[in-house]
């Protein structure tokens, strides 16, 4: 019974990612909108975009090769499963022994080098920009990101993201140094593995600074689909990644009866969905008191993180016992 | 369980450190005062939530002081200096904010390093604290010694002494009086460092200590 309602548990969130995560990112617009005195488009309006794309006719270039067709859907399938594997609503789901912090990572990192090996298959020099620097990005981000994952889980005695969250929620740890740090560092990158504001503008198609839009410049149609719900569920991983860790009071644990469960599992849906919308009022609201960065200011932001990650791993060896 | 007197002091010394890694992060004049301003906000804090928990009055008033001087007089007379100066511009570091980052992280390591092995019958939060304030000190001469403007070097003096009050807040038994001669002594220096800057100014012009180092006949 118990491994059923897993398996229950893990289908609903394999869907509720894919449903949630264009309310999500149209939720961030409408925000930024109404902060900067526009009315905005409604919150559903991703959801329209993308179903416009899907039924659109793919445009390739004529030396586009079989790998540019195909990463598409790679990419939306690791990002998707990565998404999957992160307990948003419960803790009980059935992927939980493989929801691994590292495993997360690589499923991440994959899906990067896939994209950037895209980005370079036309031959246009757009996308070799925005390639090269999303490795640039990526070489600075991923480090800090492990570091992170090395903090958190030398407190907690874990990678797995299931029992990670069982663990902050039975209380034994309170409010720590290092995981203040690693909070923030965690941010850092989340800010610049989405390609939000002060490292990157998801807002433009029409820059010479723009990197990740640089990259998906030559995809149309359903791969342009694909590539957009993919970014857009990359966000909702990254929210749910931090709430998971940080904040995951109203989560639902293993419980006794069945009813019981599934009672608790509404309402930690209820609770992420209120995480989520504040989680994205901030992030519209921070986005819109910032500035952009030059390119060449990204590795001090990130190299920030890092070097905070690291702090908070250090630091872990002088607060009381580790 | 969870202590949360223990908690909180560790959070509050934690932030206080946090932005001293933010004061060698700011590159312009005026968010490097605002980020001074918190830090002084979270030190005051720090006092009184010591004051509060360990049930020590006399912290109080060092809560005061340091709110009143550091959070509100000591960023008003800057902020005002450099108006008046019309200075108000990029500040150029003498290093690279990457490699003070590291420098950075090195000191608060080397700290860390230094006060555990002389501290070990101590209670978590002294050890703690004192690792804090010692880093706290340590990025203060860094910030001093990687800018060129008089003005970030005058805010990094400010912070090595804010290091030194929270290592007297966590530290038991620092009487009320070394610390309020230390207040007292840090206003003068200040008003010292006031009266210098605008002096610097008139006589050569410009606030950049690397320019003035050739009116000593050091770099040619």
């Amino acid at each position: 019974m118990t491994m059923l309602l897993a398996t229950l548990y893990q289908i609903v969130q394999m869907l509720l990612v894919l449903a949630l995560a264009p309310l999500l990112t149209g939720w961030v617009r409408l925000v930024k909108a109404r902060l900067v005195g526009r009315r905005g488009p409604s919150p559903v309006q991703p959801y329209r975009d993308l179903l416009r794309l899907l039924r659109k006719e793919v445009v390739l270039a004529r030396n586009a090769s079989w790998l540019f067709r195909a990463v598409p859907y790679l990419m939306f399938t690791a990002i998707w499963l990565a998404a999957g594997l992160v307990p948003i609503f419960t803790t009980q789901l059935a992927l939980a022994p493989t929801a691994d912090l590292i495993a997360l990572i690589a499923l991440l990192g994959s899906a990067r080098f896939f994209l950037a090996l895209a980005g370079m298959d036309i031959g246009t020099s757009f996308g070799g920009i925005g390639s090269s620097r999303e490795m640039m990005i990526a070489a600075l981000a991923e480090p800090a990101m492990l570091m992170v994952v090395f903090s958190v889980s030398i407190l907690v005695r874990t990678t797995s993201l299931a029992e990670i969250a069982d663990f902050m929620m039975s209380g034994v740890v309170g409010l720590r140094i290092s995981l203040a740090l690693a909070l923030i560092a965690l941010i850092m990158v989340a800010i610049a593995e989405n390609a939000r504001i002060p490292i990157d503008n998801p807002a433009t198609h029409l820059e010479l600074t723009m990197v990740h839009e640089a990259m998906v410049l030559e995809y149309s149609g359903r791969h342009l689909a694909l590539v957009e719900a993919a970014s857009m569920l990359k966000m909702l991983l990254y929210m749910g990644l931090i709430a998971c860790i940080f904040v995951p009071w109203g989560m639902a644990t293993a419980s006794a009866g069945v009813g019981q469960g599934i009672v608790a599992a509404l309402w930690g849906m209820v609770a992420f969905a209120l995480k989520l919308a504040v989680g994205g009022a901030l992030l519209a609201l921070f986005e819109t008191s910032i500035a952009k960065m030059r390119v060449f200011r990204v590795g001090e932001f990130l190299g920030g993180a890092l070097l905070l990650s690291l702090l908070g791993a250090i630091f872990l060896y002088v607060s009381r016992g580790v | 369980m969870i202590d949360l007197g223990y908690d909180a002091a560790h959070m509050l010394g934690a932030v206080v450190l946090l932005m001293s890694f933010a004061l060698l992060y700011q590159r312009r004049l005026f968010s490097l005062l605002h980020v001074f301003t918190l830090q002084a906000l979270a030190l005051s804090a720090t006092a009184a939530w010591q004051a509060f928990s360990h049930d020590e009055p006399h912290l109080y008033i060092t809560a005061l002081l340091t709110l009143v001087l550091k959070a509100i007089v000591i960023p008003v007379v800057l902020h005002r200096i450099i108006v008046k100066m019309n200075i108000h511009r990029t500040i150029e570091p003498a290093l690279g904010i990457g490699l003070t980052m590291v420098a950075g992280v090195s000191l608060v390591t080397l700290s860390i390093l230094l006060v555990l092995p002389v501290t070990e019958d101590a209670t978590a939060l002294t050890r703690e604290n004192l690792a804090l304030s010692l880093s706290v000190v340590l990025l203060g001469l860094l910030m001093m010694i990687s800018r060129r403007n008089a003005v970030s070097q005058v805010v990094g003096f400010m912070s090595i002494e804010n290091g030194l009050i929270l290592a007297a807040v966590g530290v038991a038994g620092m009487p009320l009086v070394v610390e309020m001669s230390v207040a007292f002594s840090v206003m003068v220096a200040f008003i010292i460092f006031g009266i210098f800057l605008f002096h610097i100014r008139e006589r050569f012009d410009t606030l950049d200590m690397q320019k003035i180092e050739s009116f000593r006949g050091e770099s040619d």
